[in-house]
């Protein structure tokens, strides 16, 4: 334990005279004991906590009042995007965004940590009971392959049997002889719930499916494997793939707008029991005409 | 005096309170954990492959499989190719040659997991698709990015231990009229055996532990893999892809994946440490 002198070997002794005929007499400096007293090193430790804690004591009190919104990673760009926008309008009410996923919006609102939720699925029965769903876009699931791929239409009884591993050969779709390859999003992905609920009805998604974490991942695989069908949003699909006709129905926009494409899901703000006034004008703005044209020149539909 | 107590004190308070961090890190994971392990039965959650959170069914079978296969393969690629690029470091390499090569090979482990996931992507997963066939992530796919990060651990400590062997063995069997293949083999592996186990082992724990680059490249079906071209899913993918939305009992599921890790991983470390130990023992 400390206290103990230690025992300084004769090597040692040999070795301190040989630097002090060096060095010459040892400098005061070197040899005080308050060098660094532990008074001057708490004041040290001190000060070093205070820089570290004192930016965050004035960041959340300069611009007025912070609304928080948390949750579906789908919905996490599109809100960046308006919140950016409304603080140019009204600099007082800084709105924060954090993804996370849909669970955790609803987690976090749950919990009091942010006033609105973002959730990109339907709320089921339980949560309608606990939370305020409004519904701030709409947006098509698009079902997507490689542009190789021969086949361009499908029912939602073939996708059903392509994803659950029913069909297994895309010559029984209509396509080329050869396997299917199934990529799925991760189990509480808020497109993943929806596609099941979408979907699959009863039937389970294959568990030799392959699961990818993002959109762009989903996107990435499907580019480059001419065997490969997923699931993404409609707004994100972009040149690269092929959106299939489901049931002789186009996926585009409009037709999400006019119920035609069932595949299709809402984009919600949830929110519990009473909303600050300044969260509310946050809302307000994002289902203002502006805000709704902002989402659809996104690549959203309204949400009418 | 009293400035050597003062600094010792905080110098143990804050040896202490890194330690504690473990600490409550374990307790953590296995309060969270253990009961839904004791709650589902040990059977069903060990055995079961069967993993539907929405359904309440948490079997990880698959993903041990899963772990176990990549694991293997990774540590068949790292251990062959870390143990040649040991012995050539210490045997044959001219030694300057070696002081330039193995800080490149040690450069590896600076590599963000990640950037290994992206290249396999983009590289390695197209390669398998057009030419072995399958979705091209695989078994086989993750095998290879982990193999070669685990290559500068297993190198480095195959190279120290290849080291400490002492001069006089190599030059006893030189003496003898043996060729350097042959006191390479037949005495400098032997000698070093133990740091080897130990490097590989070690290697393991990196391997088993990865979770980035497995998820890019490894494909995360459920089902548990055939064939090295197969899509696997690992217990770090299952717990990295999951976390982010799991809540209630499949949030604790997934805390008692990680008490599985956390046991595997301890068990590699022990059985490292007791490895490495004997050689010691055995030396002095």
């Amino acid at each position: 334990m400390y206290g103990v002198i230690p025992k300084i070997s004769s090597e040692g002794t040999r070795r301190a005279e040989a630097l002090r005929a060096r060095v010459g007499v040892i400098p005061k400096i070197l040899v005080g004991r308050r060098r660094l007293s532990s008074k001057a090193l708490r004041a040290l430790v001190l000060a070093a906590t205070m820089a570290l804690i004192m930016p965050c004591i004035g960041c959340k009190d300069d611009g007025g009042r912070v609304v928080s919104v948390v949750g579906s990673t789908s919905i996490q760009p599109f809100a960046e995007f308006l919140a950016e926008q409304y603080g140019r309008k009204d600099p007082g009410l800084q709105v924060e965004v954090q993804g996370g996923g849909s669970t955790v919006g609803l987690q976090a609102v749950a919990n009091g940590l942010a006033e609105v939720g973002m959730c990109s699925r339907a709320l089921n029965a339980e949560e309608v009971e606990q939370f305020t769903p409004i519904t701030i876009a709409r947006d098509g699931l698009a079902i997507v392959v490689n542009p190789a791929n021969q086949v361009s239409r499908l029912t939602t009884g073939h996708l059903r049997g392509l994803f659950s591993g029913t069909i297994k050969n895309w010559k029984d779709v209509g396509g080329l002889d050869g396997p299917v390859r199934p990529i799925t999003r991760e189990e509480g992905s808020g497109t993943r719930e929806s596609f099941v609920h979408l979907v699959m009805d009863k039937e389970r998604i294959s568990r030799a499916a392959l699961t990818q974490e993002s959109n762009g991942a989903v996107k990435e695989l499907v580019k480059g494997d001419p065997a490969a069908i997923g699931y993404m949003s409609l707004g994100l699909v972009g040149e690269e793939l092929k959106a299939l006709q489901i049931d002789d129905v186009e996926p585009t926009s409009e037709n999400v707008l006019a119920g035609t494409y069932k595949l299709a899901r809402p984009f919600l703000f949830v929110t519990k029991g009473p909303v600050s006034p300044e969260a509310q004008r946050f809302i307000d703005y994002v289902l203002s005409s502006e805000g709704q044209r902002i989402l659809e020149s996104e690549g959203l539909v309204r949400a009418q | 005096m009293k400035q050597d107590k003062f600094v010792s004190t905080v110098l143990m308070l804050i040896a202490l309170s890194a330690i504690s961090g473990l600490a409550l890190i374990t307790v953590f994971i296995f309060m969270e954990g253990l009961p839904m392990i004791l709650r589902t039965g040990a059977r069903e959650f060990f055995l079961s492959s069967d993993w539907d959170p929405r359904a309440g069914h948490f079997g990880i079978f698959s993903m041990i499989i899963g772990s176990v296969a990549v694991t293997t393969g990774a540590m068949t690629i790292g251990s062959v190719f870390g143990l040649a690029l040991a012995i050539a470091f210490t045997q044959f390499c001219h030694p300057r040659l070696a002081a330039l090569l193995k800080p490149v090979i040690e450069l590896l482990a600076g590599i963000p997991s990640v950037v290994y996931g992206f290249m396999g992507v983009v590289t390695l997963v197209p390669l398998i698709r057009t030419y072995l066939g399958g979705a091209g992530l695989s078994v086989l796919a993750a095998s290879i990015v982990l193999g070669i990060m685990v290559l500068p651990t297993v190198t480095s400590i195959s190279v120290d231990a290849l080291r400490a062997v002492p001069r006089p063995y190599w030059e006893g069997s030189i003496a003898l009229g043996a060729t350097r293949w042959q006191t390479t083999h037949m005495v400098m592996l032997k000698a070093a055996r133990s740091g080897i186990a130990t490097a590989v082992i070690l290697g393991m724990g990196r391997a088993v532990g990865e979770t980035m680059a497995v998820i890019m490249v490894a494909g995360n079906a459920l089902e548990a893999p055939h064939s090295i071209l197969d899509p696997v899913r690992t217990l770090t993918s299952n717990i990295a892809l999951e976390m982010g939305y799991a809540s209630g009992e499949h949030r604790r599921a997934l805390f008692a994946t990680g008490v599985t890790l956390f046991v595997i991983i301890m068990l590699l470390n022990t059985v490292a440490l007791r490895v490495s130990r004997r050689a010691a023992g055995r030396k002095g």
